[in-house]
C-alpha cells in the first residue's frame, strides 16, 4: 500500500507544527496527529473560567527564533508578540528592586541599591552579549558529533573549533568559566544586591531539579539570556491571546504550506515494518503510513511508550532511561476580581505590565531547592508571575485580570507522590508567599488552578513533567542531547526522527528543534 | 518612587524658562535642549556675551586621602600626581589595553584632596583600581550642583558677585569663593572653547545661585543655554564628546568600535614618563608604531557645496543645529574615515566636522570628499582636512 503522506508528525506542540511547517513548505506531505483536542502542547491558551484566558502552561516567548517568524511568515499568521518590559522583584523588608528596559530608568533603580552594581550591570550586559555571539552558532546548527569521522561531523567540528579559537583568549576564559560555574558564583563576580543576583540566578534554574549553586547552571542563565539578545525581533515579551496563538499562528502557516493536522487523533504507537518506520498506529486501530515518522513526544515518551525498547538497542534504552527529566516546577493560574496590591508599589502601575519576580536572594532560592532536593516542594517557592491581562485586557473581562504563577520546585518524586491534597497544599504555599507581598491577593481570587509537574506530565504527555521535555543540564545538551550520537534528530530506526524539546538546542518555545529536525530530514530524503 | 527621569537642582528655574518643551536626556537627567524656540539666540550668547548652562549631570567624584594622588595617577593618562593645588587637568582614562574608557576633567582641590568629572558613571571603576590604597572615593553627583558660565562676559558678571579678583585665576585653574555669601569652586573651565567659568557647589545653594547669576548678568545679556547652543559650540572648539565621537571601550561590541588616546588626537594627554598607569604599555606599543587613525577637524567647500544644490536648482540648505552621525569620507573613490559630529558654524561662516581620518588621510590641506544628501541622492562634496580646533579666541586663555 503506497504511503499517503511523506511524513507523519507525532504531536501538534510547537515544535511539531513547526517541523511539519518547514517540510510541508518543502514540497512535503506531511500530517501531523495530534492526540488531544486541540494543538498546541505546552504553548496552550484554554478558558479554564468563563471569560478569563490562561495560558495555561508556557507563559512567556523568550527564544522563538527569529528565523521561524521569518520564514514561517508568522506575523501574517497571526503572532503578535507584546513587550514585557520589567521585572519587579518585591522584597520581605518593604522595598523592592525593579528591572527596567529604558537605561536611565534601570540605572537610577540599581544605583538605589548599589552603586557599583549600577555600573557592574552595563558591563555585564556586553560580556552576555559577547558570550551569546560566541554560543549562538551553536543553536543554529545540527550539533556535529566529536564521536564521529563523518565528513560532515568533522567539518562542522572544524568549524566550531575555528570559531571558538577566533573567539580570542578574553572570550573564551569568559566562556569556559560560563560553562563551569554555578549561577550564583558567576553572579557573585559581578553584583553586590542580593535580590539582583536572587532574580538573576533563577534564569539558571527554571525548570531544573538544580539550586543557583549547582554547577553547570550559569550556562543556563546565557541560554535564556540569548532571547533577549536578538531584540531586534522583539521575541521577548508576552504572545498576544496568550501563547496558545504562538501555536495557532504556527499551525496557520503548516496548514498554509499545505499540511494535514488532525487533533483527537491520539497515536498508539509507531508502526514498524521490516526495521523501519513506516506510519503510526492510532488508538482504536487505524494505521495512516507514511515515508517517516517524526515525534515530537519527548525521548522517552518516543522511544519507550510509542516505540518500545524491542526495536531499540540495549544501550540506546538504558542511555534513553538516563536521560533526566524530574520535572521541578508547577504553575498556579488565577482568574482574579481585581489587581493585586503590592505593599512594595502599591497601585496599579507600570510595574504590574511586566514580570514579577518572588526572588529575593540567592539564599532563598536555595532554601527552596534544598526542600526540593529531598522530595518536598518549597513552603517558599520562587516564583515567576505575569499578569497577562495587564499587557493584552482581552485576556479577561474589563477590569478584571488573569496572573499566571510560574513556581518553583515543586519535585515530580514528591515524597508519597501527588495527590489532590498536595497539589491543592503546594497551591497554599504559592498564594501564602505571594500574599506575603500583596496583601489583598486571596481577597480578588475569582477562580485557581493549581498545575503540578504530575498534572503536566497527565495532561500534556511530558513525561515527570518536565518543562524542557528534559532536564536543560550542562550534560544534557548540544551534542548529548538526548544521547550522545543521537543528537541530530535521526534515532537508531530508519524513518523515525525527533524534533521535540528533547532534542539540541532544548525547550523554551523556541521552536529550533523542529525547524533543525525538518532540516535534517529533508536532506535525508532529497 | 516610579519616577524615570532624574531632574537636576536647577530644575524649579530651569523648567519655566523652558518654553520650547524641548528637552533631552543626559546621564539620567532631563536637561533642556534649547529654552527659547529656536536655539540660535542661545548660541550667539555664547560668542557674544554669556550663556549659562546648567552641566549638573556630569558625574563627580570626591577622592581623598593619603594615596588620593597615587590612585588617579594610576588611572589617568595625565600626570596627576604633579599637578598643583587649584590646577585642573583635562584627561582621559584607558582599560588596560590602552582603549579611552571615558575622559573628564581631575582638579586638586587640596594636598589630598581630588574633584574628578566623568560623563559616565566611573565608581566601580576608581574602587577596583584603588585596593590597597588609602583613598575615599565618594560618589557626590547628585549632592554636587554646576553651572558653566561661558561668553566673553562671563568674567564681568562673576566678578561682580565674588568676593575675590578672579582676573587673576588662569586657564583651568580652580578657586574656592562666595559668590554673594554662597559658597562655591569656580574654575576657569569649559566645554564651549570661549573665556569661561565652572562653578561647583552644593546643591542645596542651586536656586539662589541662579537666580543671583540672571539677576546680575541680564544687563550683561546672560542668557540661559541649553545643549544644541553648547553642541555647535563644543564642535567650533575642537572638543569631541563621548557616545558620538567615540565609544567608551566599556560599551565596545567589538574592538573596531574602540579608539586609543592618540587616535582621539589626545597624544597631549598621555604622559609615558609616569612609572605606570593603567594601559601605559599597550599605549607605549601604540606609540612607537603610531597610531592608525587620527581625529581632526574636516571643512566642507562651500563652492562645492553650492555646486550640487545648484544643480538640482536650490540654494545650498545648511544644517540648522549639530548633526551627529556618521558621514562617510572618501579620497579617490575610496572611504577614508567618517565625521562623527558637525554642523554650520554661524561664527566662521563655515561648514565644520570633527572627523576619524586613516593615517594617510589625515594631514591638514588634504583634500577629501564627504558625503551630503542633496534632494534624497546621495552626493559628494570637496572637504579639506583642517587643524582643530576650528575657533581659538584669545580670550579663552587671557
Amino acid at each position: 500500500m503506497p504511503a499517503a503522506y511523506d511524513a507523519i508528525v507525532i504531536g501538534g506542540g510547537h515544535n511539531g507544527l513547526v517541523c511539519a511547517s518547514y517540510l510541508a513548505r518543502a514540497g512535503r506531505r506531511v500530517l501531523v496527529l495530534e492526540r488531544r483536542e486541540r494543538v498546541g502542547g505546552a504553548a496552550l491558551s484554554e478558558q479554564v473560567f468563563p471569560g478569563f484566558t490562561f495560558s495555561v502552561y508556557s507563559y512567556v516567548v523568550s527564544l522563538l527564533r527569529p528565523e521561524i517568524i521569518r520564514d514561517l511568515e508568522l506575523a501574517r499568521h497571526g503572532l503578535h508578540i507584546l513587550p514585557l518590559e520589567s521585572t519587579l522583584t518585591p522584597l520581605p523588608n518593604g522595598d523592592y528592586l525593579a528591572q527596567w528596559s529604558d537605561h536611565d530608568q534601570n540605572r537610577r533603580e540599581l544605583a538605589r541599591h548599589s552603586l557599583r552594581d549600577a555600573e557592574a550591570y552595563d558591563e555585564f550586559g556586553v560580556l552576555m552579549h559577547e558570550m551569546s555571539r560566541a554560543v549562538k552558532p551553536m543553536l543554529g546548527m545540527t550539533p556535529p558529533d566529536p564521536g564521529s569521522l563523518a565528513p560532515r561531523d568533522l567539518i562542522g567540528l572544524a568549524r566550531l573549533g575555528a570559531h571558538f579559537r577566533s573567539l580570542g583568549a578574553r572570550k573564551f576564559n569568559a566562556l569556559s568559566k560560563l560553562l563551569t560555574m554555578s549561577a550564583a558564583d558567576y553572579l557573585d563576580e559581578w553584583f553586590e544586591t542580593e535580590a539582583l543576583k536572587g532574580t538573576k540566578s533563577a534564569s539558571g534554574i527554571i525548570g531544573t531539579l538544580a539550586g543557583p549553586r549547582s554547577p553547570g547552571t550559569a550556562y543556563v542563565l546565557l541560554h535564556h539570556y540569548m532571547g533577549e539578545i536578538d531584540g531586534v525581533f522583539r521575541a521577548w515579551g508576552f504572545a498576544r491571546g496568550g501563547n496558545g496563538s504562538v501555536s495557532a499562528a504556527i499551525a496557520s502557516a503548516a496548514r498554509a504550506f499545505g499540511a494535514d493536522i488532525r487533533t483527537s487523533a491520539p497515536v498508539e504507537r509507531v508502526l514498524i515494518e521490516g526495521g523501519r518506520a513506516v506510519g503510526a498506529v492510532l488508538h482504536g486501530g487505524e494505521e495512516v503510513r507514511a515515508r517517516l515518522v517524526v515525534s515530537g513526544a519527548d525521548p522517552r515518551r518516543t522511544f519507550l511508550n510509542l516505540l518500545g525498547a524491542e526495536h531499540l538497542p540495549g544501550e540506546f534504552v538504558e542511555a534513553i532511561r538516563r536521560f533526566r527529566f524530574r520535572g521541578a516546577s508547577g504553575k498556579v493560574n488565577l482568574a482574579l476580581d481585581a489587581l493585586p496590591e503590592f505593599s512594595c508599589l502599591p497601585g496599579a502601575g507600570p510595574h504590574l505590565r511586566g514580570a514579577i519576580s518572588v526572588s529575593p536572594s540567592v539564599d532563598y532560592l536555595e532554601r527552596a531547592y534544598d526542600e526540593a532536593k529531598y522530595g518536598e516542594f518549597s513552603r517558599r517557592p520562587y516564583m515567576d508571575i505575569v499578569i497577562p491581562s495587564m499587557i493584552d485586557p482581552a485576556m479577561a473581562p474589563p477590569g478584571k485580570h488573569v496572573m499566571s504563577i510560574f513556581a518553583q520546585y515543586a519535585p515530580y518524586h514528591l515524597n508519597g507522590g501527588w495527590t489532590d491534597a498536595r497539589r491543592e497544599a503546594f497551591g497554599d504555599a504559592v498564594i501564602d508567599t505571594l500574599a506575603e507581598y500583596a496583601p489583598n491577593l486571596k481577597s480578588v481570587i475569582l477562580h485557581r488552578q493549581v498545575i503540578t509537574p504530575a498534572d503536566i506530565e497527565h495532561a500534556i504527555g511530558l513525561t515527570e513533567g518536565n518543562i524542557f521535555q528534559g532536564e536543560l543540564s550542562l550534560q544534557q545538551m548540544f551534542f548529548l542531547r538526548p544521547v550522545p550520537a543521537w543528537a541530530k534528530y535521526r534515532t537508531p530506526v530508519s524513518g523515525l526522527y525527533q524534533c521535540g524539546s528533547g532534542t539540541h538546542p532544548g525547550g523554551g518555545v523556541m521552536g529550533a528543534p523542529g525547524r533543525l529536525a525538518a532540516l535534517t530530514i529533508l536532506r535525508d530524503i532529497a | 518612587m516610579l519616577g524615570a527621569l532624574k531632574t537636576t537642582p536647577f530644575h524649579a528655574r530651569t523648567a519655566p524658562l523652558c518654553v520650547s518643551h524641548a528637552w533631552r536626556r543626559w546621564a539620567g537627567y532631563v536637561v533642556a535642549s534649547s529654552y527659547e524656540l529656536s536655539h540660535e539666540r542661545e548660541y550667539h550668547a555664547i560668542r557674544s556675551a554669556a550663556a549659562l548652562f546648567d552641566i549638573s549631570p556630569l558625574y563627580k567624584y570626591l577622592v581623598s586621602g593619603r594615596d588620593a594622588a597615587q590612585l588617579l595617577d594610576r588611572v589617568m593618562t595625565r600626570d596627576v600626581a604633579h599637578a598643583q593645588v587649584g590646577q585642573v587637568l583635562y584627561t582621559p582614562w584607558c582599560d588596560a589595553a590602552g582603549k579611552v574608557l571615558d575622559d573628564g576633567t581631575v582638579v586638586r582641590l587640596g594636598e589630598d584632596v581630588f574633584r574628578m568629572t566623568a560623563a559616565d558613571p566611573n565608581l566601580r571603576w576608581l574602587e577596583d583600581n584603588g585596593a590597597g590604597l588609602d583613598a575615599e572615593i565618594e560618589d557626590v553627583s547628585e549632592r554636587t550642583a554646576a553651572l558653566a558660565l561661558q561668553g566673553p562676559a562671563a568674567r564681568m558678571i562673576l566678578q561682580q558677585l565674588a568676593d575675590s579678583d578672579l582676573s587673576a585665576l588662569g586657564f583651568f585653574r580652580l578657586v574656592p569663593a562666595r559668590l554673594r555669601d554662597i559658597p562655591v569652586t569656580i574654575s576657569r573651565t569649559g566645554y564651549t572653547g570661549d573665556l569661561g567659568y565652572e562653578i561647583w557647589l552644593d546643591a542645596a545653594h542651586a536656586v539662589a545661585l541662579w537666580d543671583t547669576l540672571v539677576e546680575t548678568g541680564t544687563s550683561y545679556g546672560i542668557m540661559p543655554a541649553g545643549m544644541l547652543a553648547l553642541d555647535l559650540a563644543r564642535i567650533e572648539a575642537g572638543l569631541m564628546l563621548i557616545d558620538v565621537d567615540y565609544v567608551s571601550a566599556r560599551r565596545a561590541l567589538i574592538g573596531a568600535q574602540t579608539s586609543s588616546p592618540f587616535e582621539l588626537d589626545l597624544r597631549w594627554t598621555v604622559n609615558l614618563e609616569k612609572p605606570n598607569f593603567v594601559g601605559k604599555r599597550a599605549l607605549e606599543e601604540e606609540a612607537a608604531r603610531g597610531p592608525a587613525w587620527q581625529f581632526t577637524g574636516v571643512e566642507i567647500e562651500w563652492n562645492a557645496l553650492e555646486r550640487l544644490y545648484t544643480d538640482v536648482g536650490l540654494a545650498p540648505r545648511l544644517p540648522v543645529a549639530a548633526w551627529r552621525a556618521s558621514v562617510p569620507l572618501y579620497s579617490g573613490g575610496e572611504q577614508v574615515g567618517y565625521a562623527t559630529s558637525g554642523g554650520w558654524s554661524p561664527l566662521l561662516k563655515k561648514y565644520i566636522a570633527l572627523a576619524h581620518l586613516g593615517n594617510r588621510w589625515a594631514a591638514p590641506g588634504t583634500v577629501l570628499e564627504m558625503e551630503v544628501t542633496v534632494e534624497h541622492r546621495r552626493q559628494r562634496a570637496a572637504a579639506k582636512v583642517v587643524k582643530k580646533p576650528f575657533f581659538n579666541p584669545e580670550r579663552k586663555r587671557a
